[in-house]
């Protein structure tokens, strides 16, 4: 549609012969050659820059928070209240019911958000896509697919609750009625 | 008075109501056939594109800016620094929409008189690549870098506390080109809405070239030659990219939940959602005899819709409607067009299952991290 035919188009012109170097041409041999060390210097300098960036994902010091911790006795929670003390600290919910006491990851099932203790909704909430989760941890609106995980709570010789994050309990996987996912007190 | 128009923005506004309004007048805006094209011309719908429409819209659309920026709670919104950039994609878009459609309707105007499309005549005047556009684009880049300075310094990057993993802003937004990709992990699993759409939104764009053949419509605007082409690509960009990052940026308020754009974000807004997945729906409220434990029994009505959806429309469409679009681009691209159009169905078809029957996932195996 626009008039580009009629400026003349280099191909046009008459093709040229191929300039005569006046440096040596380079033989089939040596190039092949040469482009077999370039190839492997480059394949070696992208494996050791890989090797170091693999070596990044093992830190020497990992700053991390003890896994397993006690948070003090029984009766210090009280029944029917999601003890919000150990949320910033050690990422859970520590929740006593009736039936016992439980340690709620703080987690979003969904995405990983950290979902706020809505008291007057009696509600967990997500603020990233609007999961949300019962008291029990059982999600029932929102994206999340699964509940909040529970994890292993257990009675220390003196008597103090001792969480250990290392053992998750989830309940898709019938695991909330395994030992130690509810501490009967 | 002004109350009153507020509330019913309000209202409309919710996503259910806008979302639906949006889908059935868009037919009517970018008339997908010659029928709707009919209804289109009746109902003057053309007139939008014209520089009348467009100053009429412009007008609209500063009307409301303004009113937000009086109202207490819209402006709190509006002024926030991370929103300004939305502003601007709004007044854009709109300005590059009408721009192009505008162009394409006064060529098709052309071509249905029998004269040449404008692009058809040599401009008037021609400047020299060096220096003429080179020096233009040499200031327009030292004009953006001003732009961009002083508007960094006008509205600096909030500097907030050092970033705690226990603690997420209520309510976290992604960044605004993200916030569309946000609304759809509302309705899906993240590796659907942050792995799946996103790839299939890319190498969908990409294979346009592979996938539309048609010749017409090359190197000058026309929308009546392409009228199908246009439409799918406008509700894929408008309907399902631009619309979800308005609706993230300026209705979604804390907890994730919907608010109309002059309502106030409380955090107290309680609003009691319950949602069921189809499992729970087939076993427990209609066969009342509870869910089998089995994952794949459990979901196997959800994975016979899902399989039925991708798998049977495309058959049915092919005998029927669709016929000579097979035909002419043969089984391979033909299935992959409809695969295509049918995955841009299914955000809008989630969305309306969450809102009417609080439908959380068709297939949901959560043992596996599995859910659609
Ligand atoms: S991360 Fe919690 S709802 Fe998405």
């Amino acid at each position: 549609m626009t008039d580009a035919s009629a400026t003349p188009t280099p191909s046009e012109a008459p093709a040229q012969e191929p300039e005569q170097d006046s440096a040596e041409p380079i033989e089939r041999k040596s190039f092949l050659s040469w482009l077999s060390v370039g190839w492997i210097a480059f394949a070696a300098a992208t494996g050791g820059f890989f090797t170091m960036m693999g070596r990044f994902m093992f830190p020497n010091v990992l700053f991390e928070p003890p896994q397993s911790f006690t948070i003090g006795f029984p009766d210090d929670f009280q029944i029917g209240v999601v003890d919000e003390r150990f949320k910033d600290s050690r990422g859970i919910w520590v929740v006593r019911s009736y039936d016992g006491l439980y340690a709620l990851s703080t987690v979003c099932t969904h995405l990983g958000c950290t979902p706020n203790w809505l008291i007057t909704d009696n509600k967990f909430k997500c603020p990233c896509h609007g999961s949300g989760f019962r008291k029990s941890g059982i999600n029932f609106e929102g994206p999340a697919p699964r509940p909040l995980e529970r994890y292993k709570v257990t009675l220390t010789e003196d008597g103090q609750v001792f969480v250990d994050k290392s053992v998750k309990f989830q309940y898709e996987k019938g695991q909330w009625d395994l030992p130690g996912a509810i501490l009967k007190v | 008075m002004l109350e009153l128009i507020k509330n019913t923005i309000d209202f409309l506004s919710q996503p259910s109501i806008s979302l639906t309004m949006i889908l059935v007048a868009f037919p009517f805006v970018f008339p997908p056939t010659e029928k709707f094209d009919v209804w289109h011309r009746k109902l003057k719908l053309h007139k939008i594109w014209t520089k009348q429409g467009g100053l009429i819209g412009l007008v609209f659309i500063t009307l409301y800016f303004f009113l937000g920026f009086t109202d207490e709670h819209f402006s709190l919104i509006l002024k926030k620094p991370d929103n300004v950039p939305i502003i601007f994609i709004i007044y854009s878009v709109l300005f590059f929409l009408w721009l192009s459609m505008y162009q394409a309707y006064e060529n098709d105007k052309r071509m249905a008189a029998g004269e040449p499309v404008a692009e058809y005549y040599p401009a008037k005047e021609k400047v020299l690549v060096w220096p003429d556009l080179v020096f233009i684009e040499f200031i327009a880049l030292i004009l953006m870098t001003v732009f961009l300075l002083i508007w960094s310094i006008a509205l600096p990057a909030p500097l907030e506390q050092a970033a705690n993993p226990t603690l997420s802003p209520n309510p976290a937004k992604a960044p605004w080109y993200f916030l569309g990709l946000q609304e759809m992990l509302v309705y899906f699993d993240p590796w659907i809405a942050g792995v799946l759409f996103p790839s299939l939104m890319i190498l969908g764009l990409m294979a346009i070239p592979y996938f539309d053949r048609n010749k017409e419509g090359s190197g000058y605007y026309s929308f009546a030659q392409r009228r199908k082409s246009i439409f799918i690509f406008l509700y894929g960009w408008l309907v399902l990219w631009i619309f979800p990052i308005v609706v993230g940026t300026f209705f979604r308020g804390p907890n994730w939940n919907f608010f109309g754009p002059f309502e106030e974000w409380s955090v107290a807004k309680v609003v009691a959602l319950s949602n069921v997945n189809l499992s729970d729906y087939i076993w427990v409220k209609m066969l009342r005899i509870g869910l089998p434990s089995n994952p794949l029994i459990r979901e196997s009505v959800g994975i016979v819709f899902i399989l039925a959806y991708f798998g049977v429309i495309p058959i049915v469409l092919a005998r029927g409607k669709l016929r000579a679009l097979l035909e002419k681009l043969g089984p391979i691209r033909y299935g992959l067009i409809v695969f295509l159009a049918l995955a841009m169905m299914l955000l809008p078809i989630k969305m309306y299952l969450r809102w009417t029957l609080n439908l959380k996932y068709i297939i949901a195996i959560p043992e596996a991290f599995f859910n659609i």
